[in-house]
This record gives structure tokens, sequence and C-alpha cells, in this order.
């Protein structure tokens, strides 16, 4: 900060500090936004197709509130208006996805609010937040808001489903009623997992819309397989592992990989460039990390899910392993009896 | 009951963590996370006393206070015990080992009047009184989830220097926010183990 004293700010300042990654590409912060955006437009049209007029009112609500904060709060700090880099709008988008359909307007305007105002803004705007604004506000808001968050709705596939019945997510059911009970509400439950034909939140449920996505991303390398690939293998292998009621290797993997929010948070909110670590050996580690702290979660914790949650958590990490696995610079000696 | 005693510590590390779950110890935590250096340095001579200070301290609540009834005073005992014990080590500390001293000396008169080791033991007396494992695997479970905290939080400090922070939030009142952001991602060990 004393590189660049706001006194200093009538001239250009000569030396410019910041942080990490510094890569040199024709890539922009805004084109790879918009990208990431786009992907994400197949679930977001699903989400429509099936949960109806609610989901356009939370996605436009929460959209609409992100990209007011941001803006608001970059005059009030007399700061450059970055609104049209996609990243308010990214950030609005996630946070709608991760809502139920039917829920009271106020609550994820609230957590739109946060997470742009307190969780990015506060600590320097984009690229200087420590935790991915999207999940602090879903946090903050289903802590505060848990009736609200947690009443989900039947997948009606019909435009005004306004007064659609509420329904368990599959995750909700395994966790309090057990599979029979599960198949019974469920049935042909792979093919509406992947289809999204369940409750869940908006953006969670179509897996293969997510995928479509993420693949894109990947093809445009904005992604790299680091992160997702590790957090959702580790989550397969130890729901295969400890997952099931009969003992050891029988719980059902590919069930848990599809039930929760595990492909929207895995591709879409832990592979942040900024809250995650750089490093890729750290970001194998902070993927497979996250994967263990969502299966410790979905069946040991509080929650029904822990995707969130993990992520967050290892949001935390994310420096801390940066720093711990950062390659060693060739060429430079230590000198002896001094350290740093 | 070795169950018990690896529950203990796991939930009083992460679950029931002294900083982001009970908002103790504070004073500390702000104190010395701006560096990573004093923060390591902090982790070490605070696990050290935290588990010295609760086997003392166990100790005079199981074969001194509890005969005698005198268990209301434990507050006072305690803060007594904790007092002389962190004096002497300084003492002795630097007369015995001076770069051990120069080293982790400065933060022992810290953590004199630390909130943390003084809860500890009274957690024991309330709950472990009976066992002096169980009271050990939640001192040693504090005292790591403490430095589990402080190391987090200075390796997120070291990288919020750099950050474009709004001048009013500069220095303290950040990490205010910070730490409560880190509380909210902690809150989802909720729940995970019952005690």
């Amino acid at each position: 900060m004393e590189a660049t004293p706001k006194e200093q700010t009538k001239e250009q300042p000569k030396l410019i500090v910041s942080i990490g990654p510094h890569v040199r590409t024709d890539e922009s912060t805004a084109k790879i936004m918009w990208t990431v955006n786009g992907a994400l437009l197949p679930a977001a049209l699903m989400s429509i197709y099936y949960f109806g007029l609610p989901a356009v009112m939370v996605l436009a609500v929460c959209i609409f509130t992100a990209m007011i904060t941001e803006a608001a709060i970059q005059k009030m700090l007399k700061k450059e208006i970055a609104v049209a880099d996609g990243s308010a709008f990214l950030t609005g988008l996630l946070i709608a996805m991760n809502c139920p359909a039917n829920i009271p307007l106020h609550i994820p305007a609230i957590g739109t609010f946060v997470a742009i105002g307190i969780t990015k803004q506060l600590f320097g705007g984009l690229g200087y937040n420590v935790f991915n604004p999207a999940l602090i506000g879903r946090a903050l808001i289903l802590i505060s808001f848990p009736k609200a968050m947690t009443t989900f709705t039947h997948p009606v596939a019909n435009i005004m489903a306004f007064d659609a019945k509420t329904m368990a997510t599959p995750l909700t059911v395994l966790k309090e009623d057990g599979v029979a009970k599960l198949l019974e509400l469920y049935p042909n439950i792979y093919q509406n997992l992947l289809l999204g034909n369940r409750a869940g939140s908006l953006g969670e449920t179509a897996t293969i819309a997510l995928l479509l996505g993420a693949a894109f991303l990947m093809i445009k390398r904005y992604i790299t397989w680091h992160i997702p690939i590790p957090f959702i293998l580790t989550v397969a292998a130890a729901t295969w592992m400890f997952g099931g009621k009969e003992g050891l290797f029988t719980g059902d993997a590919l069930f848990h990989v599809m039930a929760g929010g595990l492909v929207l948070g895995a591709f879409y909110m832990a592979t942040d460039y900024v809250t995650g670590p750089s490093v890729r050996s750290a970001q194998i580690v902070f993927g497979i990390a996250c994967g263990i702290l969502t299966v410790l979660i979905r069946l040991k914790g509080g929650y029904p899910e822990g995707v969130m949650f993990a992520i967050l958590i290892m949001n935390c990490f994310a420096p801390l392993l940066d720093r711990g696995m950062r390659s060693k610079v060739f060429g430079k000696a230590e000198a002896k009896g001094v350290k740093k | 009951m070795w169950q018990d005693v690896l529950t203990i510590f796991i939930a009083s590390a992460l679950i029931n963590n002294f900083v982001f779950a009970r908002y103790l110890g504070l004073c500390i935590f702000f104190g010395v996370t701006k560096k990573m250096e004093t923060a390591i340095g902090m982790s070490f001579t605070f696990t050290g006393v935290m588990l010295i200070g609760a086997a003392l301290n166990w100790f005079i609540y199981k074969y001194v206070m509890m005969p005698l009834h005198i268990g209301f005073l434990k507050i006072v005992i305690f803060i007594g015990v904790i007092a002389a014990f962190v004096q002497a080590a300084d003492t002795i500390m630097k007369k015995v080992t001076p770069a051990l001293y120069y080293k982790l000396g400065i933060y022992l008169a810290l953590i004199t009047t630390n909130c943390i080791i003084l809860a500890v033991p009274l957690l024991n007396a309330e709950e472990y009184a009976d066992s002096l494992f169980k009271s050990m695997a939640l001192a040693l479970g504090s005292g790591l989830g403490f430095s589990l905290a402080l190391i987090i939080m200075a390796s997120i400090r070291e990288k919020l220097e750099l950050a474009d922070v709004p001048r009013s939030f500069q220095g303290l009142p950040i990490s205010f926010v910070l730490t409560g952001l880190i509380a909210l991602a902690f809150l989802g060990f909720s729940g995970m183990i019952t005690l």
C-alpha cells in the first residue's frame, strides 16, 4: 500500500505493485468473464425451463443487485467504474444459480450485496478478494435464512410455476430418510440428475448443461483440470468408500457426484483464479482437500451439502498452499546466517 | 475412551476453534498475524504454554482444590497459577537458553493474560476433571487450532498488504472483516461432531 499512496494518484504512479499471477497475454479480464458467463448460459436456460418465471426473477434480481452494488461502491471510492468487465454479472449469476427458485426476492438481493460489497470491494475489488464472493454471499444467506434457502420446489417445467409444490433435494432425502425413500421420490434417478429434473438450486440441477459449459471452458483453456478433476474424483472415491450403508466400498459415487452442487462448484467456483492457489501442484492439493471436506460435511456434518463450505474453507488455505508449494527459484543463493 | 480423546482433540481444533467459533484470544490473534514469522513464533510458544498450564491447573484442581472444596475459587487460582508459571518460564528461559528466549520470549508476556489460556483450564475443570488425557486433548487441540488460525490469518494478511483496500478499512478493520468471513467458512465444520 505504501507503493501507491493516495497523494500520488494525481500523476500516474511510476511503479505499480500488484499481486500475482502476472501473465502477459492478449486475453482480457472482461473477455474471460463474459466467456464464463456464456458457459453458464445453458444451465441458466435449463433452470428457467424447469422452474419457470420464479427462476427468471431470481436471476434478474441477483444480476441487477450485483451490478448496481459494484457501480455504486466504485463510484463512492472514486475508482474507475468497471461493471462492464462482467465479473459482477458472474457473481450475481452464480448466487442466483445457488438459490432455490421460489425464494423471497429480498434474500438473494442481500446475499449479492454482501458478496459484492463486503467480500469483493472492501478487500480492494477484483483480484484482491480472499474468498469467492458468490459463495460468501450464499453462505451468509444460508445461515441467516435457513428455512427459505432450503425450501426447494418441484421442477414442473411450466413457465408460471409460482405455486409449485415443495420437495426435498436428493441429498436431503438421502441424509434424512435413506435410500429407499430416495428411490421412491426420484425414479430413474441418474437420468433425472443428468437432465436436471429434480429439486435443487437453480443452477446445480442440470448436470449435462454444466458439463457442456465446463468442457467449453476447458477447450478454451480458461480453466484447467488441476482443481475440478481431483475435486470430483476425490468426492467419487470417498463416497464410494464411505458413503454406503452396508459397509466399505458400497457407496453410490455417481449419485454423489451428480446430486449436489458439485459440478457447479468444482468447475465454476473452485476454479476462481483469485481465490484459489495459482501454483499447479497446490491446485491439485486444493482440489483433493475440497473433495475430502465436501464428503466429510455431506456424510458427517450438519448440512446436507458441503461443496460451498469446502471451497470456502480451502479459500482460507489457498495463500498458504501457494506459499508452501511454490517452486524453487533457480540461480539464487540463500545468504548464510541471514534469513529473509 | 481413546475415541473420546480423539473426538475432543478434533472438535477443539476445528469445530469449536477458539478464534473462529468462540471468538476468544482476539488480541493476540490480531497482534501477531501481521507477519508470518511472528505468527509461527507465537504458535509454538502458545501451544507449549497451553499444554503445561492446563496440566498444572488440572493437577491443582483435582488434588488440591477438590479435596479442600474450594472449586469456586478456580478463576482466581488458575489466573495465579498461569501468571506464576509464565513468569517463571520467562525468567528461567532468559537464564538457561538466551537464544530461545530472544526468539520466543517476547510472546510470553502477551500470553500471561490471554483468555484462551484461562478458558481451557476452566473448561477442563467443568467437563474433564476426571481424566488427564481428555484435558490434555482439549489443551493440545485448542493450542493447535489457535496456531492454525494464526498461520492462516498471517498468510492472508501478508497477501492483503498489496490489496487496494479503502483507506478507512486498512489495517485492523479489514482484518476484523476477514476474521468474520473465515468464521463463516468454518461454520461448515459445525455439527460434524457432537460431544
